[in-house]
Parts: C-alpha cells; structure tokens; sequence
C-alpha cells in the first residue's frame, strides 16, 4: 500500500512548526502505525534529512509512551487502541493521513511529534497514592476486597498514562487521568484513609498545570485506549464535594514531654 | 575462587542466613543518612522500588531514565503475574518449594543462598504490594486469587489481570513520584546514563546525558545502583521495549564490573510469530495462556490445512506427549526448544512455517466463553489486533522470541558488582534464575531486590566504608564527561550510508540464528569472527543525521547499537566456552539420547564471569563455584 503523509514537524518548543508531506510506499497491512513511520524515517535518514522524532518504547500497547494525533483523532480511527497497536490494514491504500502530535496547553511539544507529558507525573506525585512505607505491611488476606470492587478498581487502574484523554478534550482537561487514579484508589478499602485529601491534592495540582475543567463532552473515553469510563470522573467530582464539605485544616502534631 | 569473586554468602543454615545477615549490618545514623546521596539508574521494578524505598529511609536520592516517566519502564509489559509463597490454595507451596522449584529451573545454575532469600521476601512482597493497593485478582469472598504457571506444579501465582506487571510497576512509581512529592527524592526523565565514574577504586557517581537538550553532566554520589534491566535487545527482535539497551550495564563493565553468564538468554515459548522483515519487535502472549491452551502441530509434515479441518487423531500435542507430568506447563527454555524441534521437522504452520497453535478449543467447551474471556480477554484482543485472526474462533499461532536474560553484571550476595559501590538490581544483574528463569519470578526478583535488599545492602556499604566527600568537579568526572562528548561526536561525524537500525538488524540475524535457541561451536566460532566485521563497518559507515544539542534518536540508538556490537561478542564467546547444555542454553553438542539439555556439572558447575581488559583485547574468564547443599544437583525431568 502507498499513503500520503502530512506530518508535523517542528525543531523545537519554541520553533514554528509546519506540516511537511512525505510518501509512504510499499507498506504492509501488517504494519503497525508506528513500523510505517519507521519506514518512513529510513528512508529519510537515507535522503540525508531528518527523522520525524515520536515517542515509543514497547510497542504492545501498554507503556503509554506513544501517541499522535492521527488525522485529527488520538491514537487514530481504532476504539481502544493505542497508535502503536494500530494496524495499517484499517487504512485504505492511497489515504492521506494526518499526523500531529498531542494538542494540548499543559503538553508543550519538544520537537515534532514530540511532547511534555511531566505534568500527569506531578499530579501522581501530588497525591496519586496509598502513603505504605516499605516494610511492616500486614499479610494481604487480612484486607478482604470484594471481587466487584477489585474489579472496578482494575477497571480504572488500566489507565497508561498516554495524554490522549487530554489530546482529545476541547478543554484539554485530565479529569478522566485523574479519576482513574482516584477511582482505582478510592474503591480499594487501602485507599480510604486519604480519600478527601487525595482528591483535593490532585485537583489542586491539575489546577496549577494548564490542564482545563471537564464539560462532558466525552472525548476522553472516546480517545482513551484502555477505554476508560466515564464514571471515574463522576467518581472524582463525588469525593471532591464530599472532601470540600468534610475537610477541615489538619491538625498541628505536638510534641509530647 | 579468585579473590575477586568472593559471594560473601553468610554463615549458617539456608532459612537463617538473610536474618543473621541483616542483624550483622553497620547501621546509619538517621541523621548521617541525608548526608548520603544515592544513585538509581532505571525506574523499573527495581529501580523505582530501590529509590522510594531508600528515600522514604532519609538518603538523599536521585532517580533517572530515558523516557519520559517513570511509570513507562518496560516492567509495565510484564503480563502473567508474580509467585509468592503464601500457599494460600493449601496445595503444598512453601517458601523451601518456591526455592526448590527456582534452583531447579534455573538447571542449577543459580547460587542457592541467594535464591532462598527470593523466596522468603517474595511473601513480604505480596503484603507490600496490597498495602500500596495494587488490585491483584480476588476471589468471591474477597480473598487473593492465584494461577498457576510453567515450571510449577502449585498455584502460586498473583496477578492482575493480563497487567499484572503494570500494576506492581504503578505501585512502585506511585511510591517513587510520593518521595518526589515530599522533596526526597529527585526524578530525571528523559536522561540516559553514558558512563560510570570511580574515584579510588569505587563506584562514585555517573555521567549522563539530557536527551532533551544534549547536554553532558554529571552526578557524584556514595553509591551507584544500576537497575537497568535486560539485554534482550541485542537480538534486535525481542519482546523488550524499544529503547530497552545494555548501555549503563556495558560501560560499567568498561570501568571493571564483571559480566557473568552473558549468554544465558530466554526466549520465551508463547510470542506471536513474526509476519514480515519489516517488524521492528515481537509481542508476547503471556505464558499464563498454557494453563488452558494447548499446544500442537499437525503430525504430517507440510499439512495446510486450516487447524479446524485437522482431525484430532490427525494432531501432535507434543508437550503432552513429551512431557506428561508438566504438558502444557514445561519450562520456557524446554517448550521453546520443542517448537523449535517440531518446526524444523517441517510441521510448523503459519507463514514460513515457523508457528505452533496455541489452541483454546477445549478450555471454552470445558469452562466457557465467558471464563475465558475474563482469565484472558485482554491478551486475547491484542493477539487480534495484531494477526487480525480470532483466538476465540481459530487456535493462537505462537513462536519462541527473545525475552529475558539471565546473564547480567556479577553481583555479591549484598547485590553489589565488582566494583565497590556499584549495586545492580532486578534483571541487570545475573544473580537468581541461573540458566533458566521461571515464568512470574522476574516481578518478583525485580521487587525483592528493590523493596527489600537493596535498602538493607546499601546502608550496609554506608555504614561500613570511609567515604571521602567527592564532587562533579573531580577530574574523574570531567575526564569521562570529555569522553562521553567525544564519542557522541565521533558517531555524528562519520557520515556514512547505513541507518542505525540496519547494523542493527543485521547483528540481531547473527545473534539468532548462532546464538538463539541451539547453539553449536561452528556456528559460533563463524559469529565470532563477524560480528567485528560489523562493528568495523558500523564505524566507519554508519549515517547519523542531526546534531548533538538537541533531541536526536538517531544519535541515541547509535550509541546503544555501538554497544551491542560490543556485547553480542562477549555472549557469543561465554556460549562458546561454556561447553554443555544448561538451560536456556543448548549447544547442539552436548544432549541427552533423548534430546534433553545434557548439563557437565563436574566442569562447568559454575558462574561464568568476564573481566574486562581493554579495547581489542580478550577478556578474562573468572569462575565463581556454584555450591549446591540443598537442593541435590540432578537431571531436570519434567516428564
């Protein structure tokens, strides 16, 4: 097959981009998305000009490292499926195809397809977790976890970090990253002793990274290659309320003798 | 035992020896602790569990890796799942059992000491995991599921679904990104290590390179921890992620870090078979599938046949039939080479008949659709999307691929290499699965170094050595950081015809067809002599475009390829040299009358570790003896 490619390309952060066309020929359906582009990038390497620079690492749909926006789409036209676990048999011979990489403020492109995607780490680390210092942990069968609730939890855990939720949303917002970590953790009774805090943690700093606010537009899960639901956001607003309501300024530790 | 090489493997009986070790430890005071920097290079399972585990202890950490988070290190495609000894089924598992069933799967070729303390932590690791709310498969009543896996006759295996890797890794780097939260701890993404600094003989700090802006800097420090992981990608094709390379692990050995039992190389039994040349990996179904999949080629040779046309009678489920005790669940290193056998016959089916089925017919008649589906759905939707074959519908088309590597840098019992101060965790180093790992024991070990060695270990080392204040303006740093930026200008410079990628593909070929999964001294003594030739033409004919200020892939895999020529000849040299079969690794020369791996203890009962001499120079081959006095050195038999 043989597909018309209109990819961005842009040096760095502060450069202006452009799109520049490159042909992709003699490619197989059994291609995943990113195969062809290396394809691609061969053959420009061997033309002596510069490779289109995209990140990837395990190509099985799992790291959320890779991601593009594919003819206006994250990840492309597949539902739950990430670009490298896109195959190029689900493109016609002859298509032009549009690559851009993640549209979003809290996002800054590096180079290319390129983008910053450490604001997702500073939300985890600003409460995206169960506080269990290693070490002393009591043996696991005595936290009993309904198979409902492990399931929904795993349901929300699934979620790789990739951005394409954020790539996808008119508001560019990260509640649906969000709530999967705060539904994953919030269902689980080990998560339960920093609830409230965890959520107004978390909001707080997606707050403070250009993320947007969520209007239900549903593009996340649209977008989202684990399929993630939206219920995870109904989750997160829940405990959001219920943490304003009950929160109050935590208590000075004293000393004692 | 050269001098060099001393285990330090504790005194006393096999269950006391971790216990007597940890009490015997030099303490540091809590106040002395944050005037210690400790290093971690990788954000793995071990790496992430090392760093939050050792910052959450006072030292002052820093944590680097090149992607772009933490949480993408490629622990994350681990699928099957973890062993622990918790005998939770009630079906005879033991921490002993545990410990026996990875000595003998690692066809003695592992240090017992060592292993035992696996076992014992991997119970510690379970609770670990669940207080951090990692949501392993339950049961009904809301107890902790298990399957069970290859090489083991108990149910011992804890998952999460098909993601089970991925789970243990978000709770480490949940863990991690919390230190980095509370300012304990500093992450550098995107930052790859180029070269380890000593200074008076240990391990001081390392320099590295910012993949964003190309900038060279380095980092001084009390101790280094590498935690790597494997070298798979030698082979070009494998299951490993892309960026995965041996580069920290390799220049380490440069500096005087031992590399022991490189050639020890799992290929793993259940991968999607490749479909074209211009595949850039292979994809890995999870061995937990051979616990309702069944395997078999038709029995007459060249049957095309579609599978569902082929009578039963008319089918050859080799594991079965070879090994009935273990069937389907034979040891990695056993069904991989079985494909192999069955596909040279000419039975092999799929495109170049290189493919086995892997087939579920008779699990969803047995169990249903529905019970399937929910063990597996996942696995299953990624075999689809990749082949665009049903699994539910027609039987798995599986082949062996790269996987794991036994072999990595020779560490001690405390985990640390040759070099004083330099520890090395989870699969970059060499310590636990001998010549053969066991399916769902690489999380493990991964975990068990991290959570719970590496932080007793490394205080130790503190706690016990007069350290001089060094830092980053130390000739030593700025000498390697010189070196480093040399290199990166001499690879940009060359200017020749070739891509990265095709010197890449083209060791990988001569890695797998010499040194894949049957091995012979012709063939390796031919891959001995071209494999320079290819590191000779990379040199001078290798095409890197861009510059180094900037972010450059190309660059970045230049130097780890130039790696990788180096590393595929020092494999292809401890495979020649270790003349026997033992796990993983099956010289054609040496088999049982039945085709078994035919293991020569009274000469090769031992760890194999190289010494770096020089450029052009052969290395030395050092020899650790491997003591077996509790697990009795016998024929692996899983008939």
């Amino acid at each position: 097959m043989k597909f018309t490619l209109h990819v961005w390309r842009q040096a760095g952060p502060t450069a202006a981009g452009a799109f520049s066309t490159y042909e992709a020929t003699d490619i197989s359906g059994d291609m995943s998305f990113l195969e062809m582009m290396d394809a691609v990038n061969e053959s420009l390497i061997e033309r002596g000009e510069q490779p289109v620079a995209f990140d990837h690492d395990c190509r099985e749909g799992i790291c959320g490292m890779c991601g593009m926006m594919i003819n206006g789409i994250a990840h492309g036209p597949m539902r739950a499926t990430a670009t490298c676990q896109l195959f190029m048999r689900h493109f016609t011979d002859g298509d032009a195809i549009y690559i851009e990489p993640w549209r979003a403020r809290a996002f800054p492109v590096i180079k290319d397809l390129v983008v910053d995607r450490s604001a997702f780490d500073r939300v985890i680390a600003a409460g995206g977790y169960i506080t269990a210092p290693t070490g002393g942990a009591r043996d696991a069968n005595t936290i009993l976890v309904s198979k409902s609730d492990a399931d929904d939890a795993m349901d929300a855990a699934a979620c790789i970090g990739c951005g394409a939720c954020v790539a996808a949303c008119p508001n560019g917002s990260a509640s649906l990253f969000a709530g999967a970590k705060i539904a994953h953790l919030g269902v689980l009774p080990q998560g339960q002793a920093e609830r409230r805090q965890r959520v107004l943690r978390m909001i707080a700093q997606m707050d403070e990274e250009a993320f947007g606010g969520c209007t239900w537009h549903g593009e996340c899960h649209e977008a989202c290659p684990k399929a993630i639901s939206l219920d995870v956001i109904a989750r997160m607003n829940g405990d959001y309320l219920r943490a304003l309501w009950t929160t109050h300024e935590e208590k000075q530790e004293q000393g004692a003798g | 035992m050269s001098a060099r090489l001393d285990a330090r493997i504790p005194g006393g009986p096999i269950a006391e020896k971790w216990d007597r070790h940890k009490f015997e430890m030099k303490l540091v005071n809590p106040a002395n602790k944050r005037k210690h920097t400790i290093l971690v290079v990788g954000s793995g399972l071990a790496g992430a569990s090392a760093a939050a585990s050792r910052a959450a202890l006072g030292y002052q950490g820093k944590c680097f890796c090149f992607q772009d988070s933490p949480r993408r290190a490629h622990s994350i495609a681990a699928q099957g799942g973890i062993n622990a000894a918790k005998n939770y089924q009630n079906d005879g598992d033991s921490v002993y059992r545990l410990f026996y069933d990875t000595v003998k799967g690692g066809d003695f070729r592992s240090r017992e000491a060592n292993v035992y303390r696996l076992a014992q932590t991997s119970l510690n690791i379970i609770d670990q995991c669940v207080a951090q709310g990692v949501p392993f498969a339950r049961e009904y009543g809301g107890l902790l599921a298990n399957r069970s896996f290859g090489g083991a006759q108990v149910s011992r295996t804890f998952y999460a679904r098909g993601q089970t890797g991925q789970q243990l890794l978000l709770g480490a780097y949940q863990a991690l990104e919390r230190q980095v939260g509370l300012g304990h701890l500093r992450m550098y993404p995107r930052t790859e290590m180029l070269d380890l600094v000593l200074i008076d003989g240990r391990a001081r700090g390392i320099v590295v390179r910012d993949l964003v802006t190309g900038e060279v800097t380095s980092h001084a420090a009390d101790v280094v921890v590498l935690a790597t992981g494997g070298y798979g990608n030698v082979f070009y094709l494998s299951t490993n992620a892309k960026g995965s390379n041996c580069t920290a692990i390799w220049r380490a050995y440069k500096r005087g870090a031992g590399f022991a039992n490189p050639c020890f190389t799992q290929i793993h039994p259940t991968c999607i078979p490749q479909s074209g040349e211009h595949q850039s990996k292979l994809t890995l179904m999870s061995e937990s599938l051979r616990n309702d999949g069944r395997v078999w080629v038709p029995k007459q040779k060249g049957d095309a046949r579609p599978p569902n046309q082929i009578p039963e009678a008319e089918r050859d489920y080799y594991l079965e039939r070879k090994y009935p005790s273990f069937g389907n669940l034979s040891p990695r290193d056993i069904a991989s080479r079985a494909a192999k056998e069955v596909c040279d016959e000419g039975r092999g089916v799929g495109p170049g008949g290189r493919g086995v089925y892997l087939d579920f017919a008779d699990a969803i008649k047995r169990l249903g659709e529905h019970t399937i589906r929910e063990r597996y759905g996942n696995l299953f939707e990624m075999y689809e999307r990749i082949t665009a074959e049903n699994p539910y519908r027609v039987p798995m088309r599986i082949y062996p691929a790269v996987h794991y590597t036994m072999g990595g840098l020779w560490v001690d019992y405390n985990l640390m290499s040759t070099i004083p101060g330099l520890h090395v965790a989870g699969e970059a180093n060499f310590s636990d699965h001998g010549a053969n790992r066991l399916g769902a024991s690489a999380l493990m070990q991964g975990l068990a170094d991290g959570y719970f060695v590496i932080p007793y270990t490394v205080g130790d080392y503190i706690g016990s050595t007069k350290l001089e204040r060094v830092d980053a303006s130390h000739p030593a740093f700025t000498d390697a950081e010189r070196a480093v930026s040399e290199r990166t200008a001499t690879l940009l410079a060359i200017e020749g015809k070739r891509t990265v990628d095709s010197f890449h593909r083209e060791l990988g070929k001569v890695m797998w067809d010499y040194c894949g999964m049957a091995r012979n001294e012709t063939g390796l003594t031919h891959a001995l002599e071209i494999i320079p030739q290819i590191r000779d033409e990379f040199w001078r004919n290798v095409d890197v475009p861009g510059s180094a200020a900037e972010l450059n892939q190309a660059l970045e895999k230049a130097g780890r390829v130039a790696d990788f020529l180096e590393l595929g000849e020092l494999i292809c040299r401890d495979a020649l040299e270790r003349r026997e079969s033992c796990g993983a690794h099956f010289r054609e020369e040496f088999e049982t009358p039945d085709g078994e791996a035919l293991r020569d203890d009274a000469h090769f009962s031992h760890v194999a570790v190289w010494q770096y001499r020089g450029e052009n120079q052969t290395p030395e081959r050092l020899e650790e003896p491997l003591e077996f006095e509790n697990v009795h050195l016998s024929q692996r038999s899983y008939k």
